[in-house]
């Protein structure tokens, strides 16, 4: 069984081309410059990435809207997100992301609400403007604890010529310079969910910092003033990152977005450091606030022992030796716990493999974790990554790893049919078509419900997790004894 | 630090230990410039009052946590139905992996689907070169051996023509001339996830019935509507049909393909209505649908054709069922089988036994308007008041189709009907008039939270409980297992209500 690593390079460029054969001959084109197989040592994983999913293909991608009311802007918790036109994305992305948040839903949070104009045909016709007025007009009597408005546009917005800008300027003067937020993040613009992230960064930057101006004078900073940007906090990720930074004698004076609020997106310019974690959904904004308020923005990695050490360490490395030693205390005082994972779990996960198709950060961030667990990962893929993406894999990936970019429906099956990992992880989509195959899985966008991954408490639970998705007594059970 | 690796705790239990409530208080005091508590104490009383439930209901414009989905998730549903067929959504790619993930969600199974993936230039030019593409790759892709198109709100606004399309692709070779591409046109603005199955289905129907000659059999033909629990239904309705010895034709059945086992293959495509069957259900005698709201415009073509179209709302209990059955014995000539019968007499047993426990409890509950009339009628005749009847999706006629239930029961005297109204709506009702246990999807649950009335899930979607809906609730069977439901509710409500040692657990009985 024990292949080596030309022999995994020539299956896998064999498997390429099996799978590319069942594509008519335009499609197999397109396709085959989303797969490779990884050369160590190459500046990137070769891939061409972030161009339009084919029709047709079963893309696991989702869109703009998505990535702006689902990912970037839903989480903030005392603002309300209108889901601007038909019902449905409201419906489809309610609650689903599980951000999680404290506070009085319904009065002063709204997280797992779906506010939605649902829109009818004469909204259509007649365009949608007066009534985003009088749905702004109804939040303010109903909701007055709400803290800003953001009015999320689905598909219908854009074509019909709306113009939810107007809307915006007009009713946050009439409510005396209310933070109204239109965000053109409508499903059909670009090419998956990452222009809707890219969009939503620049809302924030036109209609929350731009106009935010002396709202919170009396905010005062300190040196040690970080804000945490791209964390969802979704089973609490972002709580169990905050508590590390502020263990090390940091101050975490934001969190984006994951139980965020408008105050915290306000007082982020004051921020010494920004500390990002999902590169792709907020590298946008951390330049923009770079360039802007010179505010250095520094990556990090909170998956596992080694790459969290190895963070905590570099984000250190920004500030003076009160935090280094800090640093240093933090990692010195979870050690026990790591140690103690480690050998209740590597045993037991030794070897395992593992392939991922995943969103933002995750195809290449979580590979520590498993390799701290014994674990190996022998192919990877981002359903919306970037160029930037596939050079930041390199530093992660083996020789040989199987890399698929937008992977579709079909190829994964094959993948993963031929390749017999001992783990998928992935999403909800994909969750039951590999179980149904008989091979373990975990979903990596929800962490299947448990959580929280990040961090130290994170790392423990990532374990069990991952225990007892592979070592479940089910897939033994899986063929009848009586059955060849 | 709490964590320790002999005992894992994730974030149920973790972000109670000091460590973590500390930093909560931290972060909001500090960084959150809230509300002051009493503010927001003030708030959250104001909107439990009567003054506040006028306002929620004077709304026009603003929906909040409505009980409805968009036509292409129905339309979706629908395709699914139908054996070896891949549904193909024409529009914005995001809808198809939302609609794909809501219905995961909700069956723990794989739902296959495909998208036309427009973008920003298919929103100039149409989305023409989308089709083409789309129907030929998922056909050299995925094999199907139908494809059924509907459409996203993107492709409708811009007014892509789907039959011209269609065509067109054909005859750029997408597909083979003679492979059936059934389309619906589904906007999103139009209705809701009922008005999708509905028009799907009836592009189903009217692609391979137009222009064919009916030749009337004695067969009959039922038709279920979009059902969350289709998977543990269907058989069900098969078992009753084939008691009768009905010849009969399920149209749209995806129990198989949303029930496959977990025996190292995946099934893409299992079950489901045939082509053989659609082409010869055009001869049957009559077609029963199940849900005629969710049905309308199916079963007014079938009416067309020349059948009898017989629309039932979701029939449940005694009475509903035995409705449906007698329209069964009516249209097929055949006695109501004795074991029917028998199960009929356990439904009747069952509900003697535990009726006391239902009798004159308030029920408030909402979801689709036809599983409303069915669950309406079935509490009455449980002796239960249906006070609050709401439904997102139910218009005028259903309402006052609600309001006969009511009128003719004693128990619905101060029962009232809501019809377009949403959750937030049911909020302001639950807690002005409070009820004894509330009726819906998971969706229910922050209603339970916020009101303090138990939830009891029966509707779609439920995505946090697992497997009920592989059970039926149909028929007298079903019905039973709605009445377990509903039961089991109340003791749990009971037993918590009386737990506490030396204050209220003289209550706490053993037998009930």
């Amino acid at each position: 069984m024990s292949l080596t690593v030309e022999d995994v390079k020539q299956r896998n460029e064999s498997l390429i081309k099996e799978v590319l054969e069942v594509y008519p001959e335009k499609t197999a084109k397109k396709r085959a410059k989303h797969l490779n197989v990884y050369e160590s040592g190459k500046p990137d994983c070769d891939v061409k990435s972030n161009i339009k999913s084919l029709p047709g293909v079963m893309t696991i991608r989702g869109c703009a809207y998505a990535g702006s009311k689902g990912v970037v802007w839903g989480p903030i918790k005392d603002m309300i997100h209108i889901s601007h036109g038909p019902v449905g994305c409201g419906q489809y992305s309610w609650a689903s992301r599980r951000n999680y948040y404290i506070g009085v839903t319904g009065i002063d949070s709204f997280g797992t609400m779906q506010f939605t104009s649902d829109f009818q045909e004469k909204d259509i016709v007649f365009g949608g403007d007066k009534k985003l007025e009088k749905i702004i007009d109804e939040i303010q009597e109903l909701f007055p604890l709400n803290k800003g408005i953001s009015v999320q546009s689905e598909c219908p917005i854009g074509l019909i010529g709306d113009d939810i800008e107007a809307v915006s300027k007009k009713k946050s003067k009439e409510y005396d310079g209310k933070t109204i937020v239109p965000v053109r993040c409508e499903g059909f613009r670009g090419v998956s969910q990452s222009l809707g992230h890219h969009i939503a960064n620049d809302a924030v930057r036109d209609w929350v910092f731009d106009k935010s101006g002396d709202k919170h004078v009396d905010f005062e900073g300190t040196p040690y003033d970080v804000a945490i940007i791209g964390d969802y906090n979704i089973g609490g990720d972002a709580w169990s990152s905050r508590i590390l930074l502020e263990e090390m004698g940091l101050r975490v004076i934001a969190q984006w977005s994951g139980d965020g609020t408008l105050a915290e997106l306000e007082n982020t310019p004051k921020a010494k450091l920004n500390v990002l974690h999902c590169y792709r959904s907020m590298n946008y904004i951390s330049r923009h606030m770079e360039e802007k308020y010179g505010i250095p923005w520094v990556e990090y990695n909170f998956f596992g022992p080694s790459k969290i050490e190895a963070s905590l360490r570099e984000i250190a490395s920004h500030f003076d030796d009160r935090i280094k030693e800090g640093a240093e205390r933090v990692i010195a005082k979870y050690r026990t716990l790591t140690d103690a994972v480690i050998e209740k779990y590597r045993p037991r996960l030794e070897g395992k493999t593992v392939m991922l198709f995943v969103g933002g950060l995750r195809p290449r961030h979580v590979i520590g974790a498993y390799e701290d667990l014994g674990m190996e990962v022998v192919g990877t893929g981002y359903e919306f990554g970037h160029n930037d993406d596939y050079q930041r894999t390199t530093h992660y990936v083996k020789d040989g790893t199987l890399i698929y970019d937008d992977v579709t429906g079909y190829e994964f099956e094959k993948f993963v049919e031929k390749v017999q990992p001992d783990l998928v992880g992935s999403g909800i989509k994909e969750k039951y078509v590999f179980q149904k195959m008989g091979v373990p899985f975990r979903q990596m966008h929800s962490w299947d419900y448990s959580g929280p991954y990040h961090g130290y408490d994170g790392f423990a639970i990532f374990a069990r997790d991952m225990d007892m998705a592979i070592n479940s007594p089910v897939w033994g059970l899986t063929r009848a004894p009586w059955s060849k | 630090m709490s964590q320790s690796a002999e005992k894992i705790i994730d974030h149920e239990m973790l972000f109670r230990q000091p460590e973590y409530t500390e930093m909560f208080a931290s972060k909001k005091q500090n960084f959150e410039f809230p509300y002051p508590a009493d503010k927001v104490t003030e708030i959250r009383d104001w909107t439990k009052t009567a003054e506040y439930r006028e306002k929620n209901f004077a709304r026009e414009a603003l929906t909040v946590n409505p009980a409805k989905a968009c036509q292409p998730l129905g339309a979706v549903f629908a395709a699914v139905g139908f054996a070896n067929t891949l549904p193909f959504v024409h529009g914005s790619q995001g809808c198809v992996a939302y609609y794909r993930s809501h219905f995961s969600r909700h069956f723990k199974e794989p739902t296959s689907c495909v998208s036309s993936s427009m973008t920003e230039d298919a929103a100039v030019f149409g989305g023409l070169n989308n089709m083409i593409d789309g129907l030929a790759n998922s056909y050299s892709m995925y094999k199907p051996e139908m494809i059924a198109v509907s459409t996203t709100c993107m492709a409708e606004v811009i007014g892509d023509d789907l039959g011209a399309f269609i065509t067109t692709a054909k005859q750029k070779g997408s597909v083979p001339e003679d492979f059936d591409v059934p389309f619906a046109h589904t906007p999103a603005f139009v209705g809701s996830h009922i008005t999708g199955y509905d028009n799907a289905l009836k592009g189903v129907l009217t692609h391979f019935w137009h222009g064919k000659e009916r030749v009337a059999n004695n067969a009959i033909n039922f038709i279920g509507g979009f059902d969350g629990f289709v998977v543990g239904n269907m058989p069900e309705i098969r078992r009753i049909l084939t008691l009768f010895g009905a010849e009969y034709t399920v149209l749209c059945d995806p129990s198989d393909v949303w029930n496959t086992p977990s025996d190292g293959e995946f099934r893409m495509y299992d079950g489901g209505t045939t082509k053989a069957e659609v082409k010869a259900a055009l001869n049957a005698k009559a077609t029963i649908l199940f849900q005629g709201i969710s049905t309308e415009k199916t079963g007014k073509y079938i009416a067309e054709t020349g059948q009898e179209v017989v629309s039932l709302h979701h029939p449940l209990g005694l009475a509903g069922t035995d409705q449906f059955l007698m329209e069964v014995s009516r249209l097929t000539g055949k006695p109501i089988p004795a074991q029917l019968e028998r199960e009929r007499g356990r439904l009747v047993d069952a509900i003697a036994d535990s009726s006391a426990h239902i009798h004159g409890k308030k029920f408030a509950l909402y979801g689709d308007p036809d599983l409303m009339l069915g669950l309406t009628a079935f509490l009455l005749e449980l002796g239960a008041e249906p006070v609050h009847v709401l439904s997102t999706n139910g218009d005028d006629h259903w309402a006052a189709k609600v309001q006969t239930l009511f009128d003719a029961s004693p128990f619905g005297k101060g029962c009232h009907v809501y019809a377009k109204k949403d959750l937030w709506h049911m909020r302001s009702l639950l807690f002005t008039e409070p009820v004894d246990l509330l009726i819906g999807n998971t969706y229910g649950k922050y209603l339970e939270r916020d009101c303090g009335v138990p939830l009891i899930r029966l509707g779609f979607p439920i995505f946090d409980r697992h497997h009920h809906h592989r059970f039926p609730i149909w028929g007298y069977e079903g019905s039973l297992r709605v009445l377990v439901t509903i039961l089991d509710e109340i003791f749990e409500a009971l037993d918590a209500n009386t737990i506490d040692t030396a204050k209220t657990d003289y209550s706490y009985d053993i037998i009930r």
